[in-house]
C-alpha cells in the first residue's frame, strides 16, 4: 500500500461488529428480506457483501441473493488516468427488477465510484429501491450521493488514505489510515 | 499487466502475456452480450473506423457491434467500391480517414503487411482485421477464447488445423498464438496447400489427415477457397473432401471429446460435413459470439485507457 501508516482505526472485531450492525440495521430498515439483495463492488465489496449475507442468515435464516459489480467500464475517468484499469466479471445472476438493491462498498469518498455502480445497476434493469452500505464514510463527495448504512464517519484529509482491510483480500482484517507519501 | 501498444498488428510481435491480458479481458466482455440493455458509456464519444478493402461481412459486423456495445460510434467504409474505384492509393485513403479524427481503425486489406503500414503512418490505433496471407489476430485470439472456455489452460492441449494453410492467415495467427501458450499445434493440407517451409513457425506439419487426428483435443478446417482448384492447386474438389473433410467418422479418430472449430463461412460437403458442423462436437457458433467479446476487449483495451495515442 502506497503510504505510510498512522493509525489502526478498526481492529477485525471492530469490523467484524460493524457488519453485523449493519446486517440488522438492512433487515430492520427493509421490514424483513423480501425482495432484498446484496450487490458488492468489486473488489472489496465483493467479500463485503458475502459477509453481511452470512450474517443476515445467522438471524433470519434466509439467504439473500448475492451479486458483485465491475463498475471498470462506467467509470468517468477512462480518459484521464494512466494505467488502465483491468476489467473483471460482473456476476449478478438474478433479476433486479421490482428488487431492493443493497450495494456493498467499503469506503465511500467522493461518490464518483457510486455513481458509476448506479449507472451499471440501472443498466440491468429497474430496481425499486437502492440503498448503500458501507464500511467507512470518509467524506470529500463530489456528487450528492449518501450512504443508508455507514460502519463509522471517518473525517479525512485529502492526504490520507483509508484502507479497508479483508482476510479475502489482504492478510487480515480492520481498517487503517494512512498518509500518502509524497 | 499495463498494456501499452497503440496498435493490434499480428500475433506474431504480442507476447504471452499480452495475449492472456486480452483473453482476460474478453471474458467480462461476453457476460455484457447476454445482458438485454447491451449498451456501455465506457467509449462514448470516440470514433471507430472499419476499413474494408476486402470484402468480410461477417468480420465487419462483429466489429461494429464490439464498438457499438462499448458506446463507441462506428462508421464503415467498403473500400472496395469507394475511392479505391477512383485510383486512390492506400496512403491517401488512410489519411483522408485520419483527418476525419477516428480513435480506432479496423483494417482488412488483400496484401500482406498491409495494417503495418498504415500503422506506421497514422497516428490513431490500428486493429489488423486481415492482410493478405500474413494474420488474422482478432480471429485467431477468439479461436483460442473458445478453446480456453471448453478446455481450460491451452497449454499442452493438441490443435489440428486442416486446409489450405498456404493461403491461410488464420492459421498462421492461429500458430503464433497457440505457440506462445504451450499449445501444440499441427498443421494439415494437401502438398500445393501445406510447403514443408511452414516448419520453421515450430508446429508439425503432416499430409496425412487420420494420422494426425488421435489425441486432439480441438480440430479446426479452414474454408477452402474454391478459385483455389480453378489455379491447379487441386484436383477436384471431391477429392479434396474425401482426404480432408471433416465428418463425425474422422472425429472418432481423436478418442476425445474434440471441439471443432471453423472460421466460417463454412462450404459445407467440403472441408466439414454438415452433420459434424451442427453436432455436439462444433462451437462454430461459439465462435462467431467469442469474436464480439474478444473485439470489444481489444478495442477497450487500444481506445479506453489513457494516452493510448500517445505511447506511438
Amino acid at each position: 500500500m502506497e503510504g505510510l501508516v498512522k493509525s489502526r482505526l478498526m481492529d477485525a472485531d471492530d469490523l467484524r461488529r460493524v457488519i453485523t450492525r449493519i446486517a440488522h440495521e438492512i433487515v430492520e430498515k427493509n421490514q424483513g428480506t423480501k425482495d432484498l439483495v446484496l450487490i458488492g463492488i468489486r473488489r472489496r465489496g465483493a467479500p463485503l457483501a458475502e459477509r453481511l449475507q452470512q450474517a443476515i442468515y445467522q438471524f433470519e435464516q434466509v439467504t439473500v441473493p448475492l451479486g458483485v459489480l465491475d463498475i471498470t467500464l462506467y467509470r468517468d475517468d477512462l480518459s484521464n488516468i494512466n494505467e488502465q484499469p483491468v476489467v473483471r466479471e460482473t456476476n449478478i445472476p438474478f433479476d433486479i427488477e421490482g428488487k431492493t438493491v443493497v450495494l456493498v462498498d467499503d469506503v465511500l469518498f467522493t461518490g464518483r465510484t457510486i455513481r458509476a455502480a448506479l449507472d451499471a445497476v440501472i443498466d440491468l434493469g429497474r430496481p425499486q429501491k437502492i440503498q448503500l452500505a458501507v464500511v467507512v464514510d470518509r467524506g470529500h463527495r463530489e456528487l450528492p450521493i449518501r450512504a443508508d448504512y455507514v460502519g463509522k464517519n471517518i473525517p479525512t484529509s485529502l492526504r490520507e488514505i483509508i484502507a479497508v482491510c479483508l482476510r479475502e483480500i489482504d492478510e487480515e482484517d480492520g481498517v487503517i489510515l494512512l498518509e500518502r507519501a509524497e | 499487466m499495463k498494456w501499452n501498444r497503440k496498435d493490434l498488428l499480428g500475433l506474431r510481435e504480442v507476447s504471452a502475456a499480452e495475449i492472456r491480458h486480452i483473453l482476460k479481458t474478453a471474458k467480462p466482455m461476453k457476460e455484457i452480450l447476454f445482458r438485454s440493455v447491451k449498451k456501455l458509456p465506457t467509449l462514448r464519444g470516440k470514433s471507430v473506423v472499419t476499413l474494408f478493402f476486402e470484402n468480410s461481412t461477417r468480420t465487419r459486423v462483429s466489429f461494429e457491434i464490439a464498438g457499438k456495445v462499448l458506446g463507441a460510434d462506428t462508421s464503415s467504409v467498403a473500400v472496395a467500391q469507394s475511392s479505391v474505384a477512383k485510383g486512390e492509393s492506400l496512403l491517401d485513403t488512410a489519411k483522408t480517414i485520419q483527418a476525419m479524427q477516428p480513435d480506432v481503425v479496423i483494417m482488412r486489406h488483400s496484401s500482406s503487411g498491409a495494417a503495418e503500414y498504415l500503422a506506421n503512418l497514422l497516428k490513431v490505433s490500428v486493429i489488423n482485421a486481415g492482410d493478405g496471407q500474413q494474420e488474422h489476430p482478432t480471429q485467431a485470439l477468439l479461436d483460442i477464447f473458445t478453446m480456453q472456455e471448453r478446455l481450460g489452460d491451452v497449454a499442452g492441449r493438441k490443435v489440428v488445423i486442416v486446409g489450405d494453410i498456404l493461403h491461410s492467415r488464420v492459421a498462421r495467427s492461429n500458430a503464433y498464438g497457440l505457440l506462445k501458450l504451450g499449445a501444440e499445434v499441427t498443421f494439415v493440407g494437401p502438398p500445393t496447400l501445406l510447403p514443408p517451409e511452414m516448419k520453421a513457425l515450430g508446429v508439425r506439419v503432416t499430409h496425412d489427415l487420420e494420422s494426425a487426428l488421435p489425441g486432439a483435443d480441438a480440430v479446426m478446417a479452414l474454408r477452402l477457397q474454391l478459385e483455389r482448384q480453378q489455379r491447379g492447386l487441386l484436383p477436384t474438389l471431391r477429392e479434396y473432401s474425401k482426404l480432408y473433410g471433416l465428418n463425425l467418422k474422422r472425429l472418432a479418430l481423436t478418442g476425445k471429446d474434440t471441439l471443432v472449430l471453423h472460421p466460417g463461412p463454412m462450404n459445407r460437403g467440403v472441408e466439414i460435413d454438415s452433420a459434424l458442423a451442427d453436432s455436439t462436437y462444433s462451437v462454430i457458433e461459439e465462435q462467431v459470439t467469442n469474436g464480439v467479446a474478444v473485439r470489444m476487449a481489444l478495442i477497450y483495451l487500444l481506445a479506453g485507457g489513457g494516452n493510448t495515442n500517445d505511447v506511438a
